[in-house]
């Protein structure tokens, strides 16, 4: 018996005393159950993290001999240290000459941060566009967004790339940006949200001599925010975790983003797991960083189009 | 998002329902669309219908090519290894739907009661491993299910006293396995919280109807809850195939030593294989064609659901 069996068989002894004391209306042993599986899965899907946390920070020596940190009377220098970091960070020579780790942290930024800021004006006018104006071609042009969005994304690589390529735009970040300005889904996101602001509101601006595109930027934008923090922060994923287009449009050393250069740090140091993985865990921060600010409206905007529709 | 947006109903209830607006004059809306206009114009049609010509051609790099007519999709219909990525894909969908979201619906029917500050807190430690690329989950998984020292198998050792020496990732059989269960860790949050969403819009009074009617626990669900929910379900269901027949990077990372394709090709994907014939070898011909047919296969599937669920509509 380990610790590990003893903890589940004791979960069940609870459950089934639980059920033995009122086997007529069992509620108490549902909700224990329902607390238990509940917090037994979110615990194996916390567990993969807590492993990465304390295998970035083992000395390679031991990395191997514990399962997650060493034990307290362990830790020292030895086996505790920044060691994977210092190796990640060291500058590594290429064709484009000395590269190091923060420069792949510097275009994952940038790419991320320039793509989502595009996507977000582009795709807001649109949405705004299609809810709160009736123009001629309105139903075709949405009834051709919508088959648009049936078209997987890899079908057009391939053409993309060759237009990329005699475009002289290959290996550039504006190269990587312009295939992805506008973002049909998030044109959709942004009509649901602005059909909510009332015509009215729209007239008594223009009546009080605001002219469109101040309506658009001072009024509608400011009551769109939940759904444009939404936005952001899944346009911001998209880009930060991409990896197939990235893959192909870029080619030199120091051009690279992070899940790019990460996958090929796994067969660089296929017997030094700590350091990849160190990678790894940095390029993991950003996102929880913006998840965690933003994920009221993100859940609530990523849920809204699908249980209204 | 709800109660957040001021909401049209209390305007148009003391106005009375807006008549349909007049055709707005001037350029605004073209001006707010332009952009949009211009880069699909540019980046989509002009691509999807070169797409359409490039099946047609064998290409060396992006520069050279003939015209074979339908000799590439020929050579696909026989190609041994083309097939065995349909069917891993295929597998791996059907897995996707019959297994993850009859997970992530029970998760989302157990975290239904709680309060909503518990609520909360369990949706988001579920959804989290999804902020994690697809690339970055296949490389923390290739590490975690390591013979002898990964996790996975420590775990097991420690709870079944056998696995410690087992290969995943090099063993036919076990690859398939493999991925679901990383894909299992990535997406039961994911479509869990679409599920809590839609569970939280459906009318109470109708499943206390159904029980006082005599109707058992699992009844109250299939005929009452999932019916009333069955718009959401469809949505996920035709967003989980579609990312099915889209997996890629997960196997590439996880399989990083065979690029992609695992020990026997067990690990081998549609996608991986466009990748392989498009980007590796330089076919781009060939490699349109593979889209078009992976293209087809979603339209058809997400249509025939779409019809079911129609069908569903009137009992």
């Amino acid at each position: 018996m380990n610790p590990l069996q003893i903890i589940l068989l004791g979960l069940g002894g609870i459950f089934l005393a639980l059920w033995a004391r009122a086997p007529r209306h069992p509620r108490a042993a549902f909700a224990f159950a329902r607390y238990t599986l509940v917090g037994l899965s979110s615990l194996a899907v916390l567990m993969p993290f807590v492993w990465l946390l304390a295998a970035i920070f083992k000395d390679k020596s031991v990395f191997n001999e514990y399962v997650f940190f060493p034990p307290l009377g362990e830790i020292s220098r030895r086996t505790v240290n920044l060691d994977n970091f210092v190796e990640l960070f060291r500058g590594k020579p290429s064709v484009q000459g000395t590269v190091h780790f923060w420069q792949y942290i510097l275009n994952s930024t940038v790419y991320a941060s320039v793509g989502t800021v595009v996507q977000l004006v582009f795709s807001s006018a649109a949405g705004y566009a299609l809810a709160k104006y009736e123009f001629r071609g309105k139903r075709q042009l949405m009834i051709f967004m919508l088959g648009s969005m049936t078209i997987p994304g890899v079908l057009l690589l391939a053409p993309l790339y060759k237009m990329i390529v005699s475009l002289g735009l290959v290996d550039s970040l504006a190269g990587l940006l312009l295939p992805g300005l506008v973002n049909a889904y998030g044109i959709f996101l942004f009509r649901q949200a602005c059909m909510t602001i009332p015509n009215e509101m729209l007239d008594a601006a223009r009546i009080d001599g605001c002219s469109e595109l101040m309506i658009f930027y001072r009024l509608v934008m400011p009551l769109v925010r939940p759904m444009a923090a939404a936005f952001c922060l899944v346009a911001f994923l998209g880009h930060w975790n991409a990896f197939f287009g990235p893959s192909i449009f870029l080619q030199s050393a120091d051009n690279l983003t992070l899940p790019v250069v990460l996958n090929l740090y796994v067969n660089e140091y296929s017997n030094d797991y700590g350091v990849f993985l160190a990678g790894t865990a940095l390029a993991m921060i950003p996102p929880a960083i913006l998840f965690f600010t933003l994920q009221r409206e993100f859940i609530s905007g990523l849920t809204s189009g699908a249980v209204k529709g | 998002m709800r109660g957040r947006v001021r909401r049209p109903a209390v305007t148009a209830a003391v106005v009375g329902r807006a008549a349909p607006r007049r055709l707005h004059r001037g350029p605004a809306p073209y001006l707010f669309l332009a952009p949009y206009l211009l880069s699909t114009a540019a980046f989509f049609v002009v691509p999807f219908v070169n797409a359409i010509a490039l099946a047609f051609f064998v290409t060396n790099g992006p520069r050279s090519r003939v015209f074979v007519g339908l000799a590439n999709f020929r050579y696909l219909l026989a190609d041994p290894m083309f097939h065995r990525a349909l069917w891993n894909t295929t597998v791996f969908a059907l897995v996707s739907v019959f297994l993850q979201l009859p997970l992530s619906m029970g998760l989302a029917l157990l975290l239904n009661r709680g309060s909503d500050r518990v609520k909360g807190f369990f949706r988001l430690v579920l959804y989290s491993p999804n902020l994690v690329g697809q690339i970055f989950v296949g490389i923390l998984f290739g590490a975690l299910f390591a013979p002898r020292y990964g996790l996975i198998n420590r775990v097991a050792q420690a709870l079944v006293h056998s696995g410690l020496e087992q290969r995943w990732l090099s063993t036919p059989s076990l690859v398939m396995p493999a991925i679901v269960l990383t894909s299992l860790w990535l997406w039961v949050g994911f479509n869990m919280v679409y599920f809590l969403a839609a569970l939280q819009s459906v009318d109470r009074s109708l499943e206390e109807a159904a029980r006082i009617d005599g109707a058992n626990g699992w009844q109250v669900f299939w005929h009452v809850t999932l019916p009333s929910m069955r718009h959401v379900v469809v949505f996920v269901v035709i967003m989980s195939v579609i990312g099915s027949y889209q997996l890629f990077e997960l196997p590439l990372a996880l399989l990083h030593d065979t690029n992609g394709l695992g020990p026997d090709n067990a690990g081998l994907t549609v996608i991986t294989y466009l990748n392989q014939v498009a980007f590796l070898s330089g076919d781009l011909g060939l490699g349109s064609a593979v889209g078009w047919i992976v293209a087809t296969i979603i339209f058809v599937i997400s249509l025939i659901q779409l019809r079911l669920s129609r069908a569903g509509e009137e009992p």
